[in-house]
């Protein structure tokens, strides 16, 4: 099966993907994004949430042949001409980024709750990351570094 | 607090952060061997006990793309000497159920594991010997504990102060089997070049994995190169080789080419290791005050058939409470489970849960405060060692944390407070971890220009280590942290230990120190201190324990207040607010540290609430061996937490004066969440985890 996406704005085309492949599996193995982590394989961690056409998804879950024809960002795509993304600067600075697997998926999903929510609550936050499994932090900084980027995002 | 720095303490962001964000960090399965790589799955035990009576390849073997299958047939010998379940594929006995009974070899994983489904493996089984009870008859005691601890310790007429004592609990506690589960699954990449093996690797230390190898594949030190820049996190279950790293060296080998194995979720609670459950009996005796006249800690736990790993429970009530008359004992049932190994505070976790579980159910039959009673019973020196203290601030971390978290005034009354649904209490409990380094080698450069290089193999679990040690040379070297290149996570460079017993910093830190002196030394008696045109290079080491360990007792200390809600009607529970205060030494990195803490604390309060393997005694396997079903704490399960820490160091334990912070936020914390559950239904759940089906078992039997 031939498989064409447009990945972070840029067309990806690749062949002989078998239809039993995730998004994941070929964003990772086949188009040299390994950015969105494999820590489940069954989309209970939320370590490879990527866009799919706007829609936060586990990567793991979907199957490539969904993403024929379609949008993906993944967390390489967060960052515009080399600057980080404020919500990225945002989890560096606030210390919520540890051994750092879990920080791919946590990005795709704290910007995505910002697009929706621009000032979200403790508890809309909570919520919304509720599905993105941290081992390190205890969750208290990625609730600081999107407060962060919420505010900074809010200053005109 | 030391003012030898001007680095050390400030909250700088980690250095290796915008290549996590930008996800371009690159952890084991990601690092380029510079050929195609294949892929490697394997066949699991099905049972626990017995031996493969059939196993056929030949199925596999005849799949497209499949370039191998490994079992004990045709697997290459490897080498003598190798403990536990290192001797991969070496033999037809199985010794726990998911033992690696065949390995196939793929051009990719999506193959590999079609082919593992088609291996069929027929075995000679008995049932499943997997109960932990302490009324077995074959408990023994094992010669020594982890980390070198005697296994028992007895001082004074226990049972005689027991029966004597005025006031005194008698209580059993038990916690389950747990499982690590970094969010990074174990994966190790073998490349060969000739008698050379390159690994690139998730582990908790490079040197820690080279010795199995070496004896494994019958090489010399010289021809093994670990690689590990970049960890998904460990607790424990990356410290020492497993399998994974055996299996991808073999079967790189065998096919001539690169191999990675990446573990799949479900094998993360088979093949690397597991915490023991424990049941540990306390019996604590008092006076009328509150004063402990006797403290008895007996733990039961398990190990596997093939391996003994005796961890450390009871080891913390050697030295947190004063009593005349104490003891400690250590039994081991040898069951049909895999092995277990260290997680995150081996010894301390489990025990601080019982040992403070025990001195709240005392302070409620003296009537006491809980803090109160802890203070009363501050020993003056080590109760067990005799020996003094390098420092020790526990009173001053109760005192302190009470004022944050608003104690004074409390309630002692259990189930007397409610805001709606909700069921309200609040419990304390101590935090206790030891304070240890150990050998450790570190070679420093600087050239012309004043740049300057720094190598150890240490490690960087996503604890902080790149940016504190940068953090320690720059100060140590006199310098900024631009002018410092750290190079960490490569068995190239010199010795140093893994990150494990909170011994990273004051390990791979204190021989920094060391060799920067060593540098400045030379830099300032032969070169008129300024470096060379040249550069210069010195070596450096430092030998192991503090020479003050053997006439001091080295601990950090800390203490843990939480408010808990139960929900009547469903058992529901929740942890709203907790304050910690701890008394870990010098604070190297502000920002790192608290999230060292915040996540140790966190995980303390989902051992409480949500993790536990389960056995199936009757088949033998972990039943919720995945993320869907052993639970651990998601954000939506964390309230608002408070840490903050004393301002002192520990100049007797290393020059930088740091205890140790990895572990210390975990111990104490289920207790504090247990104790706090008591308070707010007068439920005492005595095995963890407290979840909801628990509040109806005690309210029926209550």
């Amino acid at each position: 099966m031939r498989i064409t996406t447009t990945v972070n704005g840029t067309e990806h085309e690749v062949d002989d993907v078998w239809a039993g492949e995730s998004l994941l599996y070929v964003l990772r193995e086949r188009m040299g994004l390994p950015g969105s982590k494999n820590a489940c394989e069954q989309g209970e961690c939320g370590s490879c949430t990527v866009y799919l056409d706007g829609e936060p998804v586990c990567a793991c879950l979907v199957a490539a042949g969904q993403a024929i024809g379609r949008e993906v960002t993944t967390v390489e795509g967060l960052a515009t001409e080399g600057e980080l993304h404020p919500v990225q600067e945002a989890f560096v600075e606030a210390g919520a980024v540890q051994c750092g697997f879990c920080t791919p998926g946590l990005l795709v999903a704290a910007h995505d709750l910002l697009e929706r929510v621009p000032d979200p609550s403790d508890l809309e936050i909570r919520e919304a990351l509720a599905g993105n499994l941290c081992r390190c932090t205890g969750y208290e900084k990625i609730l600081d570094a999107v407060r962060l980027a919420a505010a900074r995002q809010a200053r005109p | 607090m030391t003012t030898m720095d001007r680095l050390v303490g400030a909250g700088v962001d980690r250095i290796d952060g915008p290549a996590k964000v930008r996800g371009t960090a690159p952890y084991a399965y990601e690092q380029d061997p510079g050929e195609p790589i294949a892929h490697l799955a394997v066949v699991q035990s099905t049972v626990n006990r017995g031996r493969i009576s059939r196993l056929d390849p030949s199925r596999a073997e005849a799949l497209p793309g499949v370039l191998a299958v490994l079992t004990p047939a045709n697997a290459p010998r490897l080498g003598k000497g190798l403990a536990s379940d290192l001797p991969v594929l070496q033999s037809l006995d199985v010794h726990y159920q998911g033992q690696v009974v065949a390995a196939v070899v793929a051009e990719t994983s999506e193959i590999a594991k079609a082919a593992v489904g088609a291996i069929a493996v027929g075995y000679d089984a008995e049932p499943p010997d997997v109960a932990l009870s302490p009324d077995r008859e074959d408990l023994y005691a094992p010669e020594k504990l982890m980390a070198g601890f005697a296994t028992d310790s007895i001082i004074g007429d226990v049972d005689g102060a027991l029966a004597a004592a005025v006031v005194s609990i008698d209580a059993t506690y038990e916690t389950p089997t747990q499982h690590h589960n970094p969010i990074e699954m174990h994966t190790s990449m073998a490349r060969w070049d000739g008698d050379s093996l390159t690994l690139w690797d998730a582990d908790q230390g490079p040197h820690n994995i080279v010795n199995d190898l070496v004896t494994g594949f019958g090489l010399d030190a010289g021809q093994v190169r670990v690689i590990s820049p970049y960890v998904g996190g460990a607790f424990g279950s990356k410290a020492f080789t497993h399998p994974n790293q055996m299996l991808a060296a073999m079967a790189a080998r065998v096919v001539g080419r690169t191999v990675v194995y990446e573990l799949t979720r479900q094998q993360m609670f088979s093949l690397v290791g597991h915490r023991t459950p424990t049941i540990q009996r306390l019996r604590l005796g008092a006076d009328p005050e509150g004063r402990l006249t006797a403290i008895s800690h007996e733990v039961v736990e398990h190990t596997a058939r093939i391996a003994e790993f005796a961890e450390q429970t009871a080891t913390p009530t050697r030295v947190l409470y004063a009593a005349p008359h104490r003891r400690t004992t250590h039994r081991l049932a040898r069951l049909d489970v895999p092995p277990p190994t260290i997680m995150r505070a081996p010894g301390e976790t489990p025990g601080m849960f019982a040992l403070e579980s025990a001195m709240d159910e005392l302070a409620v039959v003296l009537g006491l405060d809980p803090v109160e009673l802890r203070i009363r019973n501050e020993p003056e020196r080590d109760p067990e060692r005799d020996l003094p203290w390098s420092t020790r601030n526990l009173v001053e971390c109760l005192r302190t944390g009470a004022e944050r978290f608003g104690w004074a005034g409390r309630d002692l009354r259990p189930g007397v407070r409610t805001e709606g649904r909700w069921l309200v209490g609040t419990g304390v409990a101590s935090a206790t971890y030891p304070t240890r380094r150990r050998k450790a080698q570190c070679r420093i450069s600087v050239d012309g220009a004043g740049r300057y290089v720094v190598e150890i193999d240490g490690s960087d679990i996503g604890t902080g280590a790149w940016t504190a040690l940068t953090q320690i040379a720059a100060d140590a070297l006199g310098t900024d942290m631009a002018s410092v290149e750290l190079r960490i996570g490569d068995s190239r460079l010199p010795f140093a230990g893994g990150a494990g017993g909170s011994t990273g910093l004051a390990s791979w830190g204190t021989a920094i120190v060391f060799t920067a002196r060593d540098l400045r030394k030379q830099l300032d008696e032969q070169h008129g201190g300024q470096p060379p045109a040249g550069g210069l290079s010195v070596d450096g080491e430092l030998p192991g324990e503090s020479p003050h360990a053997k006439t001091h007792s080295m601990h950090a200390y800390g203490a843990h207040f939480v408010e808990v809600r139960v929900d009547r009607d469903s058992g529901e529970v929740r942890v709203p607010r907790a304050t910690s205060v701890y008394d870990a030494g010098t604070i190297v990195n502000a920002k790192t540290a608290r999230s060292q803490l915040l996540g140790g604390f966190s995980m303390g309060v989902s051992m409480a609430l949500h993790e536990g393997s389960v056995t199936d005694e009757r088949y033998g396997h972990y039943v919720n061996h995945d993320l869907a079903e052993y639970h651990v704490a998601t954000n939506a399960d964390i309230g608002e937490i408070d840490i903050s820490w004393l301002d002192v160091d520990d100049q007797l334990a290393n020059p930088i004066g740091l205890k140790g912070i990895g572990e210390i936020g975990i111990t104490g914390a289920a207790a504090a969440v247990a104790n706090a559950y008591w308070h707010a239904t007068r439920l005492r759940i005595r095995d963890l985890p407290i979840t909801p089906d628990k509040y109806f078992r005690e309210l029926g039997e209550s």
